[in-house]
């Protein structure tokens, strides 16, 4: 049997006939085609598939689609406005936090809640803020770095265009 | 290579704008019009035969296109998973080993059926379905006891568990150094089987034609082009006929150079189907299935003089093999050949490796596969011929380095050290971590009765497979070399294409750096391709061991350089000019001494695909090349750990780390020091958390999920200061080396070299990994009493 469920996602109203096992997670690599959220594992520990539900991070492989009825969702496809990329995506470019790249959108979504709550957070708050989101890649150095400058972009220069070419540094 | 401004300079990279923005293509972003999805039973049991595989239900269930069990694979598949002979010449018992099971499963896990079905969940019910009866067989789990006569064994009809039992170097060659000695020590010294758990798991989507007879193959690989080699093979196909692309990787540690079953039972599968065929392998059955690493332990013995001059080693490596050969499995004893670390070791080095099959998972390289398990028995066997002798661990290791007017030196096994400065390395860690203050806060700490300790690792690394010679015999005739195709378009754009493939190291970015500024054209010009066997290079030889840089963008430049070379000859041509009298600089073609009469890469390039061309010129601008390096590059430095534990916990806490770093002359120096971030972290982990753990008796495996297997967070991680020397290689035009693994081979023995220290006022002489907080506290309460 099917439910209907009905969600905005990146600020698109989307409605869909889904089973009640659906993952959220699924549902919006499968049904959405944002497979920008990625799958690390099966037991909710790895964070890759973490989104924003009502502005809330989330990991969505914890939530069934059914569950996200009526709700606002943003994933990592909905970061970047206008060709131009939020200051968090920004800094893991700058301060190289991803190597193969596969935790990185559960990262910037998880930094980007973390920042929403603590606009300054020490290192430590950084550390214990991603703690529910694990990188096999950069021992985590890089990705630290990359949220303390975001927290500095953001909360210095909110309308900064930053500007970054391959070459520059 | 001239002055530039690319290389050497930290250029962002040119991957991550697709993969920050969540555009990335990983191989499960991936689909076909019609696919079918695969589930697979695996056996629940460590050994035991198939009594009856009974799938009247799944057949029946909804969704379900078809049950498949061995036999159904039996005329799609041919041959045995290869076993390359890689450092052990000689094998004593390979068993066969088909991609499903048939009578007999031998580890937790092994496939015994599959199902497809019209969409994942279908699949995954109907797998539920399956009734298997099994006849539980016992399970061969502990290494001594499977080398014991009478012992079970791991495959019924298997003559015993020796996969082999190869001597490098016999006990006699050190029998002098043994007699001379003022002291010997001796250790037994554990490697923990590891998970390396890449973020991204496995997966792979087939579409074979059934018209066309061509197979398409998307998987998640370290190593696109020899899994086509070995998965068209096994089909009966052509390698032309199989195409296979291996997108963005994300993560792979060594976890994703092999074929697995999956990568023959899906592209079968779709054959049988004539549909695509999409599997997604899930993180439990990741941890359950993909290779593991390390799994071994050392008997180790070494003879030293009263003064600290190192004699001679006697090393006999174990070798967890698991229930079958992984392919590159025999690649693990490279650690017996690297046992002699950076010393110089007069009385020889006796060594000998045994692999045992168990009746648990494949071992297969992970990240540093052998060297960190070298670097961590010689690193430990220092610092236990320093406590003996009662003296400063850094004054052993400066005595006994190989000196920089050495090099080129020929080691123990006759490999031939490049170049090194060891002494320069440590001095500079010495400094960054303060030694000094370092030793009065540990004698002031001590007397407050707490444990705070400070461990070296002077490791040194041999990588950038590899010198054909060297290499052919481990790849089973194919010489490892690597190969690279520079295509410059009529517009003078820059397309390269190259046999290795990034798994998160930035090829994209550095391949280019060295591309654009050999070309003197803005790095916007050149693109880099890899990771699809249909484009570029007829093959290609993978990323792994550290070799991308040293062997593919080697091969890379000196494509360039080929391509460099036409143009001067066109230009020489366009200028009315004699070609040698044409130099080429910042990406123009000019008259030696009249830099105003020149021709810019582009006008050329154009000029490559017109009509006036010098007579018996072909048109185009394009070149191969194949780089067989003449030797290993020998990447090496000094790690610092400095650690306390707590007392009441047993936790140990990091305080500071220190890693000074010589891969040679460094391209982008950002992706350098990421290398070393996540190298030294997984070797962290494996000094402090991680361990495969199966049950001795059932062999069940205890740490199948993210739950229990202990990967750090960034809550675990200290911060780290790294530098760099620089010493470059002589074996190559760039004078590169590797960074890849280097953290990873480091960093295990600096950890526990710091633990042990810390705990030596109680006696404690070693402590094998991972040193959990509740196995030092029992070492302490114990060595307490």
């Amino acid at each position: 049997m099917k439910h209907k469920v009905s969600t905005t996602v990146n600020g698109r109203r989307h409605e869909h006939e889904v089973e009640p096992r659906l993952l959220l997670v699924h549902h919006l690599r499968d049904n959405l085609g944002l497979t920008g959220t990625h799958i690390g594992c099966d037991t909710s520990q790895c964070g890759a598939c973490t989104i924003l539900v009502d502005g809330k991070a989330v990991k969505s492989c914890t939530m069934f689609a059914v569950q996200a009825e009526g709700k606002s969702l943003q994933t990592i496809e909905g970061m970047a406005k206008d060709g131009e990329l939020h200051p968090i995506q920004q800094a893991f470019w700058d301060e190289h936090g991803l190597q193969c790249g596969y935790c990185t959108p559960g990262f910037i979504m998880a930094a980007s809640y973390l920042l929403s709550q603590n606009p300054n957070p020490t290192e430590d708050e950084i550390r214990k803020g991603l703690e529910g989101n694990l990188c096999r890649c950069t021992g985590y150095v890089n990705i630290i770095k990359a949220v303390q400058s975001a927290a500095k972009t953001m909360s210095t220069a909110p309308a900064k265009k930053a500007t970054v070419a391959a070459g520059g540094n | 290579m001239a002055v530039s401004q690319l290389v050497g300079a930290k250029i962002h990279r040119r991957e991550d704008p697709r993969l920050i923005t969540g555009h990335g293509h990983y191989v499960d972003d991936f689909t076909r019009q019609s696919t079918a999805y695969a589930a697979f039973v695996r056996s629940p049991f460590a050994h035991a035969r198939i009594k009856s595989i009974d799938i009247t239900d799944a057949s029946k269930a909804p969704g379900v296109v078809g049950v498949y069990t061995a036999r159904d694979f039996k005329g799609q598949l041919a041959g045995t998973h290869p076993a390359a002979p890689a450092f052990v010449a000689e094998k004593k018992y390979v068993p066969e080993r088909f991609p499903i099971a048939e009578k007999e499963v031998t580890y937790q896990g092994e496939i015994v059926a599959a199902v497809l079905a019209e969409t994942k969940a279908q699949a995954a019910d109907a797998a539920n379905l399956i009734q298997v009866e099994y006849q539980e067989l016992p399970a061969v789990m502990d290494l001594e006891k499977a080398l014991e006569k009478g012992s079970p064994k791991a495959h019924e009809d298997g003559p015993d568990n020796v996969c082999w039992d190869f001597t490098y170097t016999g006990p006699e060659i050190t029998d002098a150094a043994f007699q001379e000695a003022d002291v010997v020590v001796k250790q037994r010294i554990l490697q923990n089987r590891l998970a390396p758990v890449p973020m991204e798991p496995r997966g792979v989507l087939a579409d074979y034609e059934t018209y066309d007879k061509k197979l398409t193959m998307w998987l998640s690989s370290q190593n696109p082009h020899f899994i086509r080699l070995f998965v068209s093979g096994a089909l009966g196909l052509k390698e032309s006929q199989m195409r296979v692309i291996s997108p963005d990787v994300g993560g792979g540690f060594g976890s994703k150079i092999s074929p697995y079953p999956e990568d023959y039972l899906v592209p079968a599968l779709s054959r049988i189907t004539e549909r695509p065929v999409k599997w997604t392998e899930t993180r439990t059955e990741s941890i359950q299935n993909a290779t593991h690493g390390r799994g071994q332990f050392y008997d180790c013995e070494v003879a030293a003089k009263k003064d600290g001059t190192l004699l001679g080693m006697r090393v006999v490596q174990y070798v967890d093999v698991g229930a079958y050969h992984g392919t590159f499995g025999a690649f693990q004893p490279v650690a017996c050949l690297m046992a002699g670390g950076s010393y110089k070791w007069k009385g020889g080095i006796s060594a000998r490796t045994i692999g045992v099959l168990t009746n648990k998972v494949p071992t297969d390289p992970y990240r540093g596969a052998g060297r960190p398990e070298a670097t961590h028995l010689v690193e430990r066997m220092v610092d236990l011929v320093a406590l003996e002798l009662k003296m400063d661990p850094v004054d052993v290791r400066r005595k006994n380095f190989i000196q920089p007017e050495d090099f080129p030196y020929t080691q123990n096994f006759g490999l031939v050290v490049d170049s090194g400065d060891y002494d320069k390395a440590l001095d500079k860690a010495l400094q960054l971590a303060g030694y000094q203050d370092l030793r009065k806060k540990q004698a002031d700490l001590r007397k407050q009765g707490r444990y705070f300790g400070i461990g070296f690792s002077t490791w040194v690394e041999l990588c950038g497979f590899g010198p054909s010679a060297a290499t052919a015999p481990a790849t089973g005739g194919i010489a490892l070399v690597e190969s690279a195709q520079v295509r410059v378009t009529p517009t003078g754009s820059v397309i390269v294409y190259t046999g290795t493939h990034s798994h998160g190291q930035g090829h994209e970015t550095t391949f280019s750096q060295i591309v654009a500024d050999q070309l003197g054209v803005p790095l916007e010009s050149v693109e880099l391709r890899h990771g699809d066997t249909a484009e570029g290079t007829a093959f290609g030889y993978g990323t792994y061991g550290s070799r991308s840089l040293a062997v593919g963008g080697v091969a890379i430049s000196k494509a360039t350089g080929k391509v460099i070379d036409k143009g001067k000859k066109l230009a020489a041509h366009m200028l009315e000019a004699a070609e040698e009298d044409v130099v080429f600089e910042h990406g123009s073609f000019h008259v030696k001494g009249s830099p105003d009469k020149a021709k810019a890469f582009g006008e050329v390039a154009f000029a490559s695909y017109g009509m006036s061309l010098p007579e018996g010129m072909e048109q185009g601008l394009e070149a191969v090349a194949y780089f067989d390096p003449p030797d290993l590059v020998w990447p090496f430095g000094t790690h610092i750990a400095v650690v306390e534990i707590d007392a009441e916990t047993g936790a140990t806490k990091i305080e500071k780390y220190v890693a000074v770093d010589d891969c040679g002359n460094i391209i982008n120096p950002m992706i350098v020091d990421g290398q070393i971030h996540g190298g030294v972290v997984q070797a962290i982990a494996q000094a402090l958390y991680e361990e495969v753990v199966y049950d001795n008796e059932t062999g069940q495996l205890r740490t199948g999920t993210m739950i229990d297997y202990m990967l750090p967070s960034a809550g675990e991680i200290p911060t780290f200061i790294i530098d760099k020397t620089v010493t470059p290689s002589p074996t190559n035009d760039l004078g590169v080396k590797g960074i890849g693994e280097a953290g990873t081979i480091a960093a295990s023995a600096a950890v526990i070299n710091a633990i042990c220290d810390a705990l030596s006022p109680l006696g404690i002489k070693h402590v094998d990994m991972p040193a959990s907080p509740d196995k030092l506290w029992h070492m302490m309460r114990e060595a307490g009493k």
